[in-house]
């Protein structure tokens, strides 16, 4: 049997802080296949971004990640730094969060896309300047695109431009952290698109970190959903949504607007209090204060992600298998 | 020297005049280029300038060459290793020499280094910017160089503490940027992400800075000048203010100060050539 692309079992990362440790993930599982595209949804700070850099070993110096990350049967936490940097970007790349700072203010984009291909490929100078112009054109930007420079271009076309240099080296996974937010919605929904029919043409596997739930569903074949470092509800894309299973799921559609529904008009869902502290979580489950179907029995039980139908798992008290007490 | 005497150099130097007349006079001259005449030398002040203008670029220019790769090698260094034993026993050492006085850090090099101190013999010469009866390309070569280690030295170590404080704080600046993190994921080295990412950005406040403070460097060797007799502008400045030569240190000042000026303008005009953010399009 061929290993899973990625594999990640039991990731937790600490950060040290002033204030001493935060938690941002605590006790990750997932498992993506080629070809497969993954959404991640969750509120801001419940360790999206934090997973994603992860994935590539990327946190800052003062964060501590333990746990399994196997990428093609590899472990990413424990390899050595030179086939660490040999898999970095070559095999999985990532698209960051705020296109806006993520490429370098004085260097031509064409440059720093073709910066990879030299650096992991033996091609010549000539060749790899080709490709860079496919590539640009691939996402839809003119081949003389590649001689401006970061602020010479729209928020949209520097990310295409991100796009472009995550699918510069043909990886097996790409991982999107929120790749749109800051655009506005047309725009939007163009990258996405672009985003998905790339990477679906070329079979390559997809983490897509996204608040927006309808794009989630359009584009991912799965989705997880996380709440204060670890993910309560996994599950087919279009059913998680359609028929959540964990409350704070229920909650997270809940909030997010319908258009043309018109009973949702003027009162918004959502929770009614404050993303989790992650220094400060309660005992038990860390959703109980806000949850609406909470038992007494929450306060002592932390569940694990339990079977919730068919291809679907969700880490609440209310589907404990009867088994298990 | 008798009154009559003393009233004829007071004529000849239109000392007898108003001081308001001989201000204007001063100025009208200053607008055709003439800076008048040294009392002290009996030459135009300009033509002095102009002479001792070489021996100072020779030292200043090569201390600050010197002083700059240094500090600037250092504090990219110290930064992208911050906090680290090596980031603080550098940045120390650099603020100690910074905060050293210019002639006495002078003076020391010169017991030590020239004059020689017990089983140290004295390597260099004192003073001076060259040796009498020196001939051949190689042995001028070689005497010059010799009399340029010493003052140079204490310039380079009075200097390179600035580089290396610009160089460390704008790096550190540059450090949490997000272009970085994308430099690391593409797989490069920590030194490749250090030379081709973060230099290449924390070098644009740093060469505005160097050049904004290269304007100071050319009076602030004077005190290096005069505790190495040489001779160049700074001892120039020396020698008028035991005179004092007014005329002369009058146009050392305007020279001083037009270098700032200059120096100003070049940071201007280099910065686009750096940084396209601010090039006009
Ligand atoms: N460098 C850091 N040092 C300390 N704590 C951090 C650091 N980075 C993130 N955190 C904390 O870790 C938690 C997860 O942060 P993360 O950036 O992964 O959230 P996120 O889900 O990506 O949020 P968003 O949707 O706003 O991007 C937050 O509580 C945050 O405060
Ligand atoms: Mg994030």
């Amino acid at each position: 049997m061929t290993p899973a692309l990625l594999e990640i079992a039991d990731l937790r990362v600490t950060y040290r802080s002033a204030s001493g440790e935060v938690p941002a993930l605590r006790g990750i599982d997932l498992t993506i296949e080629a070809g497969q595209k993954v959404g991640i949804a969750g509120e801001s700070g419940c360790g999206k971004s934090t997973l994603a850099l992860s994935l590539l070993r990327l946190l800052p110096r003062g964060a501590r990640a333990t746990g399994r990350i196997c990428f093609e049967g590899e472990d990413i936490l424990t390899m050595g730094w030179g086939r660490l940097r040999a898999v970095r970007w070559s095999e999985a790349s990532i698209v960051f969060q705020g296109a806006m700072h993520s490429l370098n203010p004085v260097r031509q984009v064409g440059s720093q896309v073709l910066e990879p291909i030299l650096l992991h490929e033996e091609v010549e100078q000539a060749e790899a300047r080709a490709r860079v112009s496919r590539l640009f054109e691939d996402v839809g930007l003119a081949a003389s695109t590649a001689h401006a420079y970061p602020h010479q271009l729209s928020g949209g076309q520097r990310q295409r431009v991100m796009i472009a240099m995550a699918l510069a080296c043909s990886p097996r996974l790409v991982v999107a952290d929120e790749p749109t937010s800051a655009l506005d919605v047309m725009v939007q929904a163009q990258i996405l698109r672009l985003v998905d029919r790339l990477v679906t043409g070329q079979g390559i596997g997809l983490v897509l970190i996204s608040h927006d739930l309808s794009v989630l569903t359009s584009t991912c074949d799965r989705v997880a959903v996380m709440y204060a470092g670890r993910i309560v509800e996994e599950g087919p894309a279009a059913e998680v949504f359609a028929a959540p299973r964990h409350p704070y799921t229920a909650a997270l559609v809940a909030a997010y607007p319908r258009i043309g529904d018109e009973t949702a008009r003027g009162k918004p869902g959502g929770l009614a209090g404050d993303p989790p502290d992650p220094q400060r979580l309660p005992a038990g489950c860390s959703f109980r204060p806000l949850c609406p179907v909470a038992v007494a029995e929450c306060e002592r039980l932390d569940p694990p992600l339990w079977p919730a139908g068919a291809g679907r798992q969700a880490a609440c008290i209310h589907l404990r298998p009867s088994d298990v007490r | 020297m008798s009154a009559a005497q003393l009233a004829e150099l007071r004529h000849t130097f239109a000392l007898d005049k108003p001081v308001v007349v001989q201000f204007g006079d001063y100025l009208l001259r200053l607008a055709h280029g003439d800076l008048g005449v040294s009392f002290q030398y009996r030459t135009p002040v300009l033509r002095l300038i102009l002479e001792h203008l070489g021996a100072t670029v020779y030292l200043v220019g090569t201390a600050t060459l010197l002083a700059a790769a240094l500090g600037l090698w250092l504090g990219a260094r110290t930064a992208w290793r911050r906090g680290g034993a090596a980031d603080r026993a550098n940045t120390a050492i650099a603020l100690t020499l910074w905060s050293v006085p210019t002639f006495w850090l002078g003076l020391i090099l010169i017991v030590v280094f020239a004059v020689g101190v017990g089983p140290i013999p004295g390597l260099f010469p004192t003073g001076g910017i060259s040796a009498p009866g020196v001939t051949g390309i190689f042995p001028v070569v070689a005497d010059r160089l010799a009399h340029l280690v010493l003052p140079c030295l204490t310039l380079v170590a009075v200097l390179y503490a600035q580089y290396l404080l610009i160089m460390r704080s704008s790096l550190l600046d540059e450090m949490g940027e997000d272009y970085l993190t994308t430099a690391r994921a593409k797989g490069l080295r920590d030194t490749e992400v250090l030379r081709r990412h973060a230099v290449p950005n924390a070098l644009l406040p740093t060469v505005t800075l160097v050049f904004l403070q290269l304007g100071t460097v050319v009076s602030g060797a004077v005190l290096v000048e005069a505790v190495f007799s040489w001779p160049g502008l700074g001892s120039l400045f020396y020698q008028a203010l035991t005179v004092p030569d007014l005329p002369l240190l009058q146009g050392l000042f305007l020279f001083f100060s037009a270098s700032v000026i200059v120096m100003n303008l070049l940071a201007e005009l280099l910065c686009p050539l750096l940084d396209p953010r601010v090039r006009t399009g």
